[in-house]
């Protein structure tokens, strides 16, 4: 059932009430993972590697075990031995072994930041004393970590084990390119002699990180019987309960993990840190333990996302047809494989029918952080290089941007060259609402004399994913409503859920409550990521709550003593459908409820699904920013972001995504980077010195939302998170190009470079 | 398990006695002093908060000039309207610390005897003149601001030796000063560089009788630039280009994560230009 | 290790606590008083997620000795509304969506009080620059500084 139709009056998808969970985030009574405590609690710190690469020689943690107040030290000893094996987690596929690994190190550490030890204390300054205590031996190695040092022959290497799969023969020699990929559609090499135009260009961005405010907390506690609780801020509970069983060797129905508020996650939070060494700890003290991650061990010990390079090259004739495409895209994985290649080379061609491309790429292992999701993972560093070409291309056909990407816009038929044939997607659609944009159309302004001003624009693809969800709806004694998510709500999906409930319901949202279940409380849901959650979980919830609807029927005709066809629902109501029904006067929800013993017990609507039918985002963004010549400094003067967002359920929480989206893209375009010291390790593990926007940098984000509704879902929706950072860099780095002429092909954009750059084009 | 004493002495005789401990280290605002101590760069055996220090919190305006205690934050001196007509850019340095809640506590002393190379409330108190009122166990003394730092980290302070406040003579007619920075963003950034700016015109509308200019993060303390190519002149763009290499000359900065040292250089001549020019339009207004 | 005894005002009550001499007010309040509406985001005074006021004025809680709150008169997220009855900042924030995770907010709130406290009537350029060191990760701030802008506005009564 869906209600999409035209005749469908909507009387709560589309306003914009207040959150149900709003109020206690407004006072400071929401509670996020450092926030919570339990009885009896102790302390858990991490003891991390200093080096970049290195084998572990000796661990010696007897003098820290005697330090009075510490309660348990632990190593990888503590943890089972995990042999190899591949899953498909998380966004994609992963290694346990490594996973583990990556928790604590075993034999060698191969990133500034790495967990070695951990110990639980009475107090937190104690476990830091008790760090301080631990011996570790290490034998310094040497390391690397852009990705195409990584990639040389003599580079040194982190796996002894690790050949490179997708290459033919199978190579012998260990090497740090874990995984060769391709996609292709068509032969684009023969495809280039029918260019007039071709634009060649290599481009490079810097490894950046989530930045989420709240640093990673949990507290977990084993109990003498072998089952753990864990509390803790994540992207899904599910994910937490499943990954810790797996490294700590548990059944997964020995592990309750309960989802604190999350502040923040952006994919950083789709796995473990903390919470398997918190495990352990408790295991061994017997005690629960708290454990928190400051701010540097955020940015040295959890994973941030790829810095990578580009070579694109993109043919087109002189009327604009872009006929071949090709690009090779290498991304680092951190010290793991699995880095997003798989995505960075489906997405940035996804917007363009394309007859003849080829897209290629390699996960590169390096000694930095194991990466982890970062909103699109992989899409904006590919498409930063795709959309700029595509902008380079309209300039020497004498084009404007918009118009070139009209004439190549993929639209509903368009075979993706990663595979499916696009359907209702809204491309097009936001392509003419830049167009007609009051942004697009208005005068860009004079510099001020020593500043130059320019425009651009760029676009983005993610698919969005379904999967599995689970959501319950509840009818109380009294006929109020409780709807149960199995999804942790980054970003507002809880008053999504609860206004799509409502709505099936008809019933005012103030009645409907709409909370977050636990692992036991709730069917088993995918964790929150891929911008699925009002799409999948919204259709399990709405499912639920069309359950719920039909059982009121049913139960009204039981009352009523006529069939239960001859029962219609209408507007929070049961009513005899028709004349001949019978007279009755409509039976409320608390009606009902009050009478369900005698109709056969509690009404209950519950639905555990695997979601299909996603629709993928398209956005496309317009940048007017500023240079000041003489320093490089970029100011950005307006900005706007459109994008297809197939039905905004609560309109607020959507336009929030969009300017949340671009703003990471800005930062990322601009000021944000991983910066090393000479021997590896992070030099910048803060927000002092790694500068994502604040408030003063930014003008206010315009929004469009277009509406090209996704039929597969009962309201329309699609995915809108992760679409609005792919194409930020490309619209700045266009804008950058209209404003000075120079084109900035590596990332970030930061004043020295933008200055040097203006100073090697005038030389 | 490590954790400092905490004393809150009630006059300077009783905070003199108490920094002549070993490890005993002075607090106003304490930005940099607790940013230090948590991350493990600093443990002093003993924190002294002055604070409570009749004299060492407050602006005073007097017939000579103006009296600023050490400790007091740096939004309490933009609050004084005395103050700020009379060195805006001394007010503007102070503000430009971290943020408007770092301004809430982080204070002159502080950020002058941290010795950040980088600190912004440096260049226009030595542009200025300003004298820092150093009290010890050998009594008190008068010490050029310019004159305390003496490295990255490091002052000309003697042991047990701290600031008590600072003094700055009352403008003559048509003086005023000017302080820029270069950051990556808009706020929140460690300066790039700095420069600060103290001019003094012959009259309203005449040209420059007196000029000081120093700047930060290009060294490591602040350096003067030679600014005599600008005095009798009213700032033409021949005599801005010399500034501009006046200052490129005098500096000697690193490379490291926030400016390579070409790009430093660079801008430096760029803000001291921009720095004369506002200092300039205000000794005229003023 | 000798602990402070401290004596002060907080959220309008007299409050005594003890604090050793590294403990910092956002310690206190989390660890001592159980106050946990101000977060740590970074410990260092670069993010804002610790605000309070002490004595009127906006600072990071982070970057305070517990000690240091003797005689102070000292407001956190938790003294802003007045009972039940919300601050108009916080039901503009609510009304505007300018919160998603809601981690930043208990800081950009107490931020934003002192600046409507101080300024009744900020443009739009002073707002961002008073509210700079209030990082948000979430909102890109367009919706933050309109909540502001709008419960300025109200509190006029415009």
């Amino acid at each position: 059932m869906n209600y999409l139709g035209k005749d469908v009056e909507l009387k709560v998808v589309g306003t914009r009430p207040i959150r149900p969970d709003g109020v206690e985030k407004v006072i400071g009574r929401a509670a996020f993972g450092a926030d919570f405590r339990v009885a009896g609690m102790i302390h858990g710190k991490v003891l991390r590697s200093p080096h970049a690469h290195a084998r572990i020689k000796s661990i010696d943690t007897s003098k820290a075990e005697a330090l009075k107040g510490v309660r348990a030290v632990i190593t990888a000893n503590d943890l089972p031995n995990i042999p190899s094996e591949e899953a498909f987690v998380g966004e994609g596929p992963a290694n346990f072994r490594d996973m583990s690994l990556n928790t604590i190190a075993r034999d060698k550490v191969l990133y500034d930041g790495h967990a070695v030890a951990a110990v639980a204390a009475t107090s937190p300054s104690i476990a830091e004393e008790a760090l301080r205590l631990i011996d570790v031996e290490y034998e310094v190695l040497p390391n690397v970590i852009d990705v195409e040092e990584a990639m040389k022959p003599d580079a040194p290497i982190l796996h002894d084990d690790l050949f490179t799969q997708g290459v033919d023969p199978k190579p012998t020699k260990a090497s740090n390119i874990a995984k060769r990929m391709e996609f292709k559609l068509g032969d684009s090499a023969s495809a280039f002699s029918k260019a007039d135009v071709i634009v060649e260009r290599k481009y490079k961005t810097a490894p950046v990180h989530q930045a989420y405010i709240e640093p990673h907390a949990c507290v977990v506690s084993y109990g003498a019987d072998g089952q753990a609780q864990i509390w803790c801020s994540s992207q899904g509970q599910f994910m937490v309960r499943a990954y810790c069983a797996k490294l700590l060797g548990m059944d997964i129905a020995d592990i309750r993990v309960f989802p604190l508020e999350i502040g923040g996650g952006f994919g950083g939070k789709t796995l473990v840190y903390l919470e398997p060494l918190a495990l352990a700890l408790s295991r061994k003290s017997g005690k629960p333990v708290k454990m928190t991650m400051s701010r540097e061990e955020v940015f040295r010990g959890s994973g941030p996302t790829s810095g990578g390079a580009i070579n694109v090259k993109i043919g087109a004739t002189k009327n604009g047809r872009i006929v071949a495409a090709e690009c090779e895209v290498m991304l680092q994985a951190g010290a793991f494989p699995g880095s997003p290649i798989g995505p960075a080379l489906m997405t940035p061609f996804a917007m363009y029918d394309l007859s003849d491309v080829t897209i290629w790429g390699y996960d590169v292992v390096s000694n930095r952080p194991k990466v982890a999701a970062y909103r699109a993972p992989g899409a904006p560093v590919s498409t930063f290089a795709t959309e700029s070409a595509v902008d380079e291309l309209a300039k020497h056909l004498d084009m404007d941007p918009l118009e070139l990407r009209l004439i190549n816009a993929a639209k509903d038929g368009t075979k993706a060259v990663y595979g499916p044939t696009l359907k209702d997607i809204g491309f097009v659609e936001t392509l003419e609402a830049a167009k007609s944009s009051s942004h697009w159309n208005s005068p860009l302004g004079d510099a001020a004399p020593g500043k130059r001003r320019g425009r651009g624009m760029a676009s983005g693809f993610w698919f969005n994913i379904g999967g599995e969800s689970s959501g319950a709806t509840y009818v109380n004694e009294d006929g109020t409503i409780t709807v149960v998510s199995g999804n942790p709500d980054i970003g507002g999906s809880r008053a999504s859920m609860g206004m799509m409930a409502a709505e099936v319901l008809g019933m005012d949202v103030k009645d409907v409550r709409t909370v977050v279940g636990d692992t036991t409380s709730v069917g088993f849901s995918f964790l929150t990521g891929g911008s699925r959650v009002t799409f999948a979980t919204g259709m399990a919830v709405t499912q639920s709550a069309e359950m719920v609807r039909d059982e009121l029927c049913k139960r009204a005709a039981l009352l009523w003593e006529i069939p239960a066809e001859a029962v219609e629902w209408k507007d929070g109501k049961a009513y005899p459908a028709g004349e001949n029904a019978g007279k009755f006067d409509p039976l409320t929800i608390a009606d009902i409820a009050g009478k369900s013993a005698r109709t056969g017990g509690p009404i209950t609507g519950k639905a555990s699904i695997n979601a299909q039918g996603a629709g993928p985002g398209y956005a496309t963004h317009i940048c007017d920013l500023e240079v000041d010549e003489e320093t490089g400094h970029t100011t950005v003067l307006r900005y706007t972001a459109i994008q297809d967002v197939g039905k905004a359920i609560h309109p607020s929480y959507v336009e929030g995504q969009l300017q949340g989206g671009a703003v990471q893209g800005i930062g990322w375009a601009l000021n944000e980077e991983y910066v090393y010291t000479k021997d590896g390790r992070l030099d910048n593990a803060g927000f002092l010195d790694y500068r994502i926007p604040v408030a003063s940098d930014l003008p206010m984000i315009e929004t469009i939302l277009v509406e090209v509704p996704n039929p597969r879902h009962p309201f329309g929706v699609k995915g809108v998170g992760e679409p609005p950072i792919v194409p930020p860099m490309a619209a700045v780095a266009n804008a950058m190009e209209n404003a000075t002429g120079v084109r900035m092909s590596s990332l970030p954009m930061s004043p020295p470079r933008v200055r040097a750059a203006l100073d090697a084009s005038e030389g | 398990m490590y954790a400092p004493t905490f004393a809150a002495p009630q006059s300077v005789d009783e905070a003199v006695r108490m920094l002549g401990a070993d490890g005993a280290k002075p607090l106003s605002g304490g930005t940099d002093l607790i940013v230090q101590l948590k991350s493990g760069r600093n443990r002093p055996a003993a924190v002294v908060d002055l604070k409570k220090i009749p004299g060492l919190v407050g602006v005073e305006e007097t017939s000579d000039g103006f009296v600023i205690g050490a400790a007091t934050a740096g939004a309490q001196l933009g609050e004084h309207a005395g103050l700020v007509a009379a060195y805006p850019g001394i007010v503007e340095g102070a503000e430009l610390i971290g943020s408007t809640q770092v301004q809430g506590r982080a204070s002159l002393a502080g950020n002058l005897c941290n010795a950040s190379p980088a600190a912004d409330s440096i260049p226009c108190l030595a542009a200025a003149g300003a004298i820092a009122v150093v009290v010890g166990p050998n009594g008190e003394r008068e010490m050029k601001v310019s004159e305390v730092p003496a490295g990255p980290g490091r002052t000309n302070l003697g042991k047990g030796e701290f600031i008590k406040c600072f003094k700055l003579k009352k403008p003559t007619a048509n003086s005023s000063d000017a302080y820029l920075r270069f950051i990556p963003r808009t706020e929140m950034d460690i300066a790039v560089v700095g420069a600060g700016v103290n001019i003094t015109r012959d009259g309203s509308s005449g040209p420059i009788k007196s000029a000081t200019v120093w700047l930060g993060a290009v060294a490591p303390t602040i350096v003067e630039v030679d600014a005599s190519c600008i005095v009798g002149t009213s700032l033409d763009d021949a005599t801005l280009a010399k500034l501009d290499a006046a200052a490129q000359s005098v500096c000697n900065p690193i490379d490291d994560k926030r400016g390579t040292v070409e790009y430093r250089t660079k801008v430096a001549g760029v803000l001291a230009r921009r720095a004369a020019t506002i200092a300039f339009k205000r000794a005229g207004e003023r | 290790m000798a602990k402070t005894h401290v004596t002060a005002t907080i959220n309008g009550e007299e409050t005594e606590f003890l604090c050793d001499g590294q403990q910092t007010m956002l310690d206190v309040l989390r660890d001592e008083m159980g106050l946990t509406g101000s977060k740590e985001g970074c410990g260092s005074g670069d993010c804002g997620a610790c605000s309070i006021l002490v004595d009127g004025r906006l600072v990071c809680s982070c970057l305070m000795f517990g000690a240091e709150a003797e005689g102070t008169d000292i407001m956190t997220i938790e003294g802003m509304a007045d009972g039940d009855k919300l601050h108009p900042l916080q039901q503009k924030f609510l009304e505007h969506a300018a919160l998603q995770c809601g981690f930043c907010t208990p800081g950009v709130l107490v931020a934003s009080k002192a600046l409507l406290d101080k300024n009744p009537n900020p443009t739009e350029e002073e707002a961002r620059y008073w509210l700079a060191g209030n990082l948000c990760r979430c909102t890109g701030y367009d919706k933050i500084i309109e909540a502001v802008m709008d419960a300025a506005a109200e509190m006029r009564g415009e």
